[in-house]
């Protein structure tokens, strides 16, 4: 498929002189006005997925209700919008994170299908016994059991790089750990439970140094930072489109054209093949050969809509700062209460904060946190290894965007000390 | 309306603050372990037979105040009972946490009655089953660690 040049034309990227008015933002968040349990709603589980502006909510009741169709062979009018619209949304990630070309970038149900694909595809194909795959002690379970599902069929080996106390990358430790069998590099950007912002540039270059494929998991970094693919130079990168302000079951494998090209299918079936006959099938060009099926129409446009409401009406400048702010506020405020903990205390974060209390279970945290109307996640937070690395069963964590506010978290705080009231 | 309290009545409190029971029985008849990974609950039953009454129940782990509290109102109930009224209140409890029951089926609950507010809180009735099933799994002697996940 070519790129459609229709999209540039669409795109209004407004100037950094715009303020960052957090009201205004909210109020393009229907969900953010409901109430909860007869309490507002305290939305502060952001990690696990965000709110959506109303454009988004708007466009996907415009796809089904005017346009919807399947893409890509159909000859009639409503066919065409929709393939249009598709590949348009397409080309506006490719813009987004700063990719080359559209056929980078690859439609998926999410990061953690990325991770799959990356693993089965190129994994299967280019490691064989005794190569080793890096990764991380903070990373979540889709950087993780993909590749001990690939280590066992390949025999191949996991090393885990360490971290501090803190929760801090011990790139030191990384650098040891590379080697002349070290194939791939797969490090999250950002870590959707201690919040620790990673070196992912300075860990991409030096595998590259050493001809070391890199992957990056963007899921959490991308809702509050601007990636630049380029910048970071990875290999792959993926992301959710429901973390980012879009549809749930739709997220985003971008890799290096000359990469994906020598990757075989993962999954098979209709729209990524050329031709099929029962002696020979040929496969599609990148992106379509990874894109097998029905597609998640909706869910693609939707989350190109996402991109054109941060694009008019985000500055990641402003809300990194905004955000940063929020995190130390917060943080401050739950120090103040005794007995609370936090896990994750890295000197760069962004808007994580996990924590446990004296003799309180996270759960019970959670549950009456619910009762005031907030709403928190508890558990384990698909990164078991890390609970056992600082020795909790579960954490309660707070996770920020961009249109939370200080109010809330000090709504937060008051639930805290009721928790403390009913458990203490 | 389910509000907190249904949830966490005093008597669950107390015995989160101070579970009966809790220690580890040495030389015990049956043990199972029980895990939720989902939410970081863990709990162990030990069990020490006298024929068919159950002579001794106890309890370790690590979990959150209704799984806590649970376990321990679960191993004074039981304390004494036969392995078939055990598992006769098994099935009680857990009508009880998953569905409306009648006023005279809560009655013969006893104090495990409380547990009934659990149901109006869905995503911690597995919680309070946790050490239940881990019962159930000890006196039938399974070896794989109990879970609420079916």
């Amino acid at each position: 498929m070519g790129e459609a040049s229709v999209s540039s034309a669409k795109l209004k990227y407004v100037s950094a002189s715009k303020t960052f008015d957090v009201d205004k933002l909210r109020a393009d968040f229907p969900i953010l006005q409901t109430m909860v349990r007869n309490k507002p709603l305290v939305y502060l589980d952001n990690a696990a997925t965000s709110q959506k502006p109303l454009q988004v909510i708007n466009s996907l009741v415009e796809y089904y209700t005017t346009y919807n169709s399947n893409i890509h062979r159909g000859v009639h009018f409503l066919s065409e919008k929709a393939t249009a619209l598709y590949e348009e949304a397409r080309v506006r990630i490719k813009e987004y994170i700063n990719a080359i070309s559209a056929c980078e970038v690859v439609f998926t149900r999410g990061a953690t299908e990325s991770m799959n694909l990356i693993a089965n595809s190129y994994g299967r194909k280019f490691l064989k016994e005794g190569d080793e795959i890096i990764i991380s002690a903070m990373e979540h379970h889709a950087n993780i059991v993909p590749w001990q599902i690939l280590c066992e069929e390949k025999k191949t080996k996991l090393r885990v790089v360490p971290i501090n106390d803190d929760g801090e990358f011990l790139f030191e430790e990384y650098l040891k750990m590379l080697n002349e069998r070290t194939k791939i590099v797969s490090i999250t950007q950002v870590s959707n439970t201690l919040g620790t912002i990673n070196p992912v540039k300075q860990i991409v270059e030096e595998a590259h140094k050493r001809n070391i494929i890199t992957i990056v998991d963007g899921a959490q970094a991308i809702p509050h930072h601007k990636v630049d693919v380029q910048d970071i130079n990875s290999d792959f990168y993926v992301f959710s489109g429901h973390k980012l302000f879009g549809p749930t079951g739709i997220g985003i494998l971008y890799g290096k054209a000359e990469i994906l090209k020598t990757m075989p299918p993962y999954q098979a079936g209709g729209d990524m093949i050329r031709s099929v006959t029962f002696e020979k099938t040929i496969y599609n060009d990148i992106p379509n050969k990874f894109e097998a099926g029905t597609p998640h129409i909706s869910g693609a446009i939707g989350l190109g809509v996402a991109i054109d409401y941060l694009n008019n009406n985000i500055d990641f400048t402003q809300v990194e700062e905004y955000e940063k702010d929020l995190l130390e506020y917060g943080t401050k405020r739950l120090l103040e209460i005794e007995g609370l903990r936090i896990i994750g205390t890295a000197k760069e974060k962004t808007g994580v904060i996990s924590f446990v209390m004296d003799n309180i279970h996270p759960h019970d945290i959670g549950t009456i946190l619910d009762s005031e109307g907030v709403a928190i996640r508890t558990g384990h937070h698909c990164s078991q290894p890390l609970m056992e690395r600082f020795c909790v069963p579960a954490t309660a964590r707070i996770s920020l965007a961009f249109y939370n506010k200080k109010e809330e978290i000090d709504a937060a705080i008051k639930a805290l000390y009721k928790v403390k009231e009913v458990l203490g | 309306m389910s509000d907190l309290r249904d949830l966490y009545q005093e008597v669950i409190l107390d015995h989160n603050k101070s579970p009966r029971n809790y220690y580890k029985i040495d030389h015990p008849d049956h043990q199972a372990e029980g895990f939720n990974p989902l939410c970081g609950d863990h709990v162990y039953v030990y069990l020490k037979m006298d024929g068919e009454k159950i002579a001794e129940i106890s309890f370790q782990g690590s979990g959150c105040a209704i799984s806590k509290s649970s376990a321990s109102m679960m191993t004074s109930m039981l304390k004494g009972k036969t392995r078939k009224e055990a598992e006769e209140l098994f099935n009680k409890f857990h009508n009880a946490v998953m569905e409306e029951i009648s006023e005279e089926e809560l009655e013969k609950l006893g104090k495990l009655a409380v547990f009934s507010g659990v149901r109006e809180f869905p995503t911690r009735v597995k919680c309070a089953s946790l050490s239940w099933h881990t019962m159930l799994n000890a006196l039938k002697g399974e070896e794989a660690p109990a879970s609420t996940e079916l």
